[in-house]
């Protein structure tokens, strides 16, 4: 292992944010709640930031989306939004009949001071409402982004939810970051064949991503169960694939703290490393041996991974998004052969610096890392640091259209091409369906330019000799 | 006083509130109640004002959008619109001042100052619009005092655009807050002369997928130029000769009528309203146009081109009404200036318009809609996914045009769906866009999914 420690440009020098990297910490509160039973979003602000926040999931997912907002405005940004917060609540009740409403604050109502839990509690004194649970979650985007939103309203549902003198049970916790929900569904798979009871948190694989089956639902099925949310506390470990999360907002270390639960903190199940951590854990856990299916696919991913790795040792990716994908895609890559040229978070608040440092160990060039950057900061690096193909969401899609990288999608949002949900990515066979793309990614834009590329490499330097004399037949 | 909602059940779910702002033609006495703010936890698909005044003035190509305010207003507006430019790539960047909570607690007018230096120095660029937002506005940020030392202090135009979100809910704020800042920049300082053309303004054009481009080939072909659009693919050194026309078009009205009017007792341009949306309208207005010339030779070159182009159209639409014949349509848009359009286009077709509405619209267009419309046709404004999706079924629509937002709900009704929104990357303008329009209501009216999908309802009948 070297000493040598990597660059991380957690402050930029430019005061300017130019084209972002993330977006505000209440979006990613609407996707944690959309993984909950019988829940809708009610967010407290202006009319504009939930229609925003609908349009961004809508786009990735390709479903309608219902996000409520208080439609705050002039008069109650001085007054105070308490007698529109309740009515938006009475409305959505009626609507909607959810047995859950996540409320979030936005930007003006954290800025106006906005206290939900008396105004809640007032709610309740007002309309005799005892049977909605109504999960207040502290969602300001001065510093924090879609991330730290997802994590803080996980971690605030368990808060609400989990109880202390639970029976202890035999469900293990798992919490997701946000991923897409075909890799939700491949995790949920292992655990199914590994036989393992557990219960996930937040699963929104079935409420944002529906299979067409009967009746248009408002508040489609699907989602973790609350009454299993409240027996978090009795679980014998919990699994969290958040190893970027701070522990202050981070779910499992809340279960940990407050019930004693002892949290097994893994990376993402992205590349083989990572899936034998899970498989391993999966093993301590339950005394089994692995599954034939699951040796199989990981048999069949290392011979994928010898099949591909020259093609792969060609590529300098540059990797961006949100830090728990980016961390798993970056162990993916080494793993691979393909030493990352750029990596890249808009979060300002994660531990992959740290991380990275294990990772990168090997790299005979180092890659640059940015934390809590923009996507111009980003894209400079890249060109700078020659990057020939990028994993991350629409947000780089400048990158191609102006530079010719080539994409690799995956994370959030994806709204220039379909299936922003169903990419997989995780377990032995998600691997081995993101080798596949990234290294055919590679392929293509070589068999599509590489004839003429040579050509005129080739040709240009024999045109650039001197014109001496040559011998001729 | 007799009212659909007052037919419908409780458990249909619909918010009492909401009563008046739903009604049906012929059916409803009561006229319908707009233009209020959106009730709240109703789930309205309306946007914000900072979202109405960024949507308009973002195709001026080489000016600077600064957003300040935190991130998520940038990040959701970054790079919105699929307006194309001939020159610089300017405006599909998106600038924020990023403002922490130092700035929301000590005022972000220090750190707004400075970005705006350091735009100016990385840049150089011939304007900067400063776009305020809720916290921005809330906090009390002054960001006319700040645009104004800026200006004196670079020479260039630093244009405050007063668009807190919070102001109302309701994007038409925030087109007038666009238009004020565009009238700041096209005012002649104070020495200054403005040439006078023969060319003609076209505002509310935003270029979506070369669309003004479409309209400039028209117009070139029957001789008459375009001296800049409001704003699609304008530069701001263009946008300042705007004065000096002698006509400006109006699309769309929602964005640009106050301006318009502005610009006639300023400068005295008199304007004349426009669609280029569908066939028959784009001839119309072609006509108008060349009508204000008042010129033999434009006349015959315009009635030329009409005649030309009505026949590729005529083919296409005589096709395809065959197997359009009879569908039912659904149209939930911005604003009027759209609905009227495709209802126009879709009744060309010989399909019927069930179900109408809009987020913006005035109680004069309603009554003009409603003149449109059939009998027991239900109007909506300010609707919410509930009501949409309760009248999609009971009016049996077999299409829908709208926004990103209604796509998906019809779809899972099994609804064919048109986009007509304002990111969309094909131009649906003039003659060519009246023949892609017609294509596209075919080609999801009549697709064969939705035999399956209706299958998994159980519904075949439609």
């Amino acid at each position: 292992m070297t000493h040598s420690s990597h660059p991380t440009h957690t402050e930029s020098a430019k005061l300017v944010n130019e084209n972002q990297c993330h977006m505000c910490m209440p979006l990613g509160g609407v996707v944690a709640f959309k993984g909950i039973e019988n829940a809708m979003v009610l967010v407290h602000g202006s009319q504009g930031c939930s229609t925003y926040m609908r349009l961004t999931n809508v786009e990735h997912y390709h479903e309608p989306v219902d996000v409520a907002s208080s439609s705050l405005n002039e008069k109650q940004t001085i007054y105070g939004g308490e007698k529109n917060l309740k009515q938006a609540l009475d409305n959505v009740i009626r609507v909607y009949e959810p047995k859950v409403i996540g409320v979030l604050t936005t930007c003006l109502t954290e800025t106006m001071g906005e206290d939900l839990n008396r105004i809640i509690t007032s709610w309740r004194a007002d309309t005799g409402n005892v049977d909605t649970e109504i999960i207040p979650v502290s969602t300001p985007s001065y510093d924090k982004t879609h991330t730290e939103g997802f994590w803080t309203a996980t971690r605030s549902i368990i808060a609400h939810y989990a109880k202390t003198g639970v029976q202890p049970h035999a469900r293990a916790n798992v919490i997701i970051p946000h991923i897409s929900t075909a890799d939700i569904r491949a995790i949920q798979q292992i655990l199914d064949q590994w036989g393992l009871a557990y219960t996930m948190l937040p699963d929104y694989s079935m409420t944002l991503d529906r299979p067409f089956a009967g009746r248009y639902r408002k508040v489609p099925e699907g989602g973790t169960k609350t009454a299993e949310i409240a027996e978090m506390g009795g679980a014998p470990v919990t699994i969290q694939f958040g190893q970027t999360c701070e522990d202050s907002i981070s779910p499992g270390h809340y279960l940990s703290e407050r019930f004693g639960v002892p949290l097994v903190s893994l990376p993402l199940p992205i590349g083989i490393e990572n899936t034998d951590l899970f498989m391993q854990a999966l093993e301590d856990l339950t005394g089994k041996n692995m599954p034939d299916r699951l040796q199989n696919e990981r048999g069949w991913l290392i011979d994928a991974m010898a099949d591909s790795h020259k093609y792969n040792a060609s590529a300098r990716p540059l990797i961006y998004g949100e830090p728990e994908l980016v961390y798993a895609y970056t162990c993916a890559c080494m793993e691979n052969g393909a030493v990352p040229s750029v990596i890249a978070t808009g979060s300002p608040h994660s531990r992959i610096g740290v991380l990275l440092e294990t990772v990168l160990a090997e790299a005979d060039e180092k890659p640059v890392i940015l934390e809590g950057a923009d996507f111009a900061t980003i894209e400079t690096a890249a060109l700078d640091a020659g990057s020939t193909i990028a994993i991350g969401h629409s947000g780089g899609r400048q990158l191609t259209e102006r530079h010719g990288v080539p994409i690799v999608r995956a994370g959030f949002p994806i709204h220039d091409r379909v299936g922003g949900q169903r990419i997989l990515s995780a377990g032995y066979a998600g691997s081995l369906a993101f080798l596949d793309r990234f290294t055919n990614t590679i392929l293509e834009k070589k068999y599509a330019s590489y004839r003429e590329l040579r050509k005129e490499e080739l040709l240009s330097k024999i045109a650039a000799l001197p014109g001496r004399e040559c011998i001729a037949d | 006083m007799e009212n659909t909602c007052s037919l419908t059940r409780d458990t249909d779910a619909l918010i009492t509130e909401r009563r008046n702002s739903i009604i049906t033609t012929g059916k409803t006495n009561t006229s319908i109640s707009c233009t209020e703010d959106s009730l709240a936890g109703s789930v309205s698909q309306r946007a914000c004002v900072f979202c109405g005044a960024r949507v308009v003035l973002n195709p001026v190509t080489d000016a600077v959008h600064l957003v300040h305010g935190p991130i998520g207003c940038a990040a959701y507006t970054n790079d919105i619109r699929g307006s194309l430019s001939s020159g610089s790539e300017m405006y599909r960047k998106s600038f924020s001042t990023d403002m922490k909570e130092k700035d929301v607690i000590f005022g972000g007018e220090k750190k707004l100052a400075a970005c705006i230096a350091e735009l100016v120095e990385t840049y150089h660029p011939p304007a900067i619009f400063v776009y305020s937002t809720c916290v921005a506005g809330m906090i009390g940020d002054d960001i006319v005092a700040v645009c104004n030392q800026a200006s004196l202090a670079y020479g260039i135009d630093v244009i405050p655009v007063e668009s807190s979100g919070f102001i109302s809910g309701n994007k038409i704020v925030g087109y007038r807050a666009a238009g004020e800042a565009l009238l700041r920049l096209i005012t002649p300082k104070e020495g200054e002369v403005i040439e006078k053309t023969r060319k003609l303004n076209f505002l509310g054009e935003y270029n979506l997928g070369g669309e003004k481009w479409v309209v400039e080939r028209y117009l070139r072909e029957i001789g008459i130029g375009i001296n800049v659009a409001f704003t699609g693919d304008s530069t701001v050194e263009a946008l300042k000769k705007a004065p000096g026309s002698c006509l400006n078009l109006v699309q769309c009205t929602g964005s640009m009528h106050w301006l318009a009017n502005v610009m006639q007792q300023e400068y005295g341009i008199p304007s004349i309203d426009v669609n280029f949306f569908g066939a028959e309208n784009t001839a119309e207005s072609l006509r108008k146009i060349a009508a204000f010339y008042d010129d033999p030779d434009i006349s015959a070159r315009t009635e030329a081109l009409i005649e030309r182009e009505m026949t590729a159209v005529r083919k296409v639409n005589e096709k395809y009404r065959q197997k359009l014949e009879g569908k039912r349509a659904a149209i939930y848009v911005g604003g009027a200036f759209k609905a009227f359009a495709i209802i126009r286009q879709l009744t060309e077709l010989g399909i019927e318009i069930v179900l109408t509405g809009t987020q913006t619209g005035k109680k004069n267009e309603y009554e003009r809609m409603g003149s449109l419309l059939n009998e027991g046709t239900v109007i909506i404004d300010d609707a919410n996914p509930a009501e949409i999706e309760k009248f999609l079924i009971e009016q049996k629509v077999d299409v829908m045009a709208g926004g990103v937002k209604e796509r998906f709900l019809a779809y899972k009704l099994g609804v064919g769906f048109i986009d007509h929104n304002h990111d969309r990357k094909d131009g649906l303008i003039g003659f060519e866009g009246a023949i892609r329009f017609t294509k596209e209501v075919y080609a999801t009216t009549c697709s064969p999914v939705w035999k399956y999908v209706r299958n998994e309802y159980g519904e075949t009948d439609r």
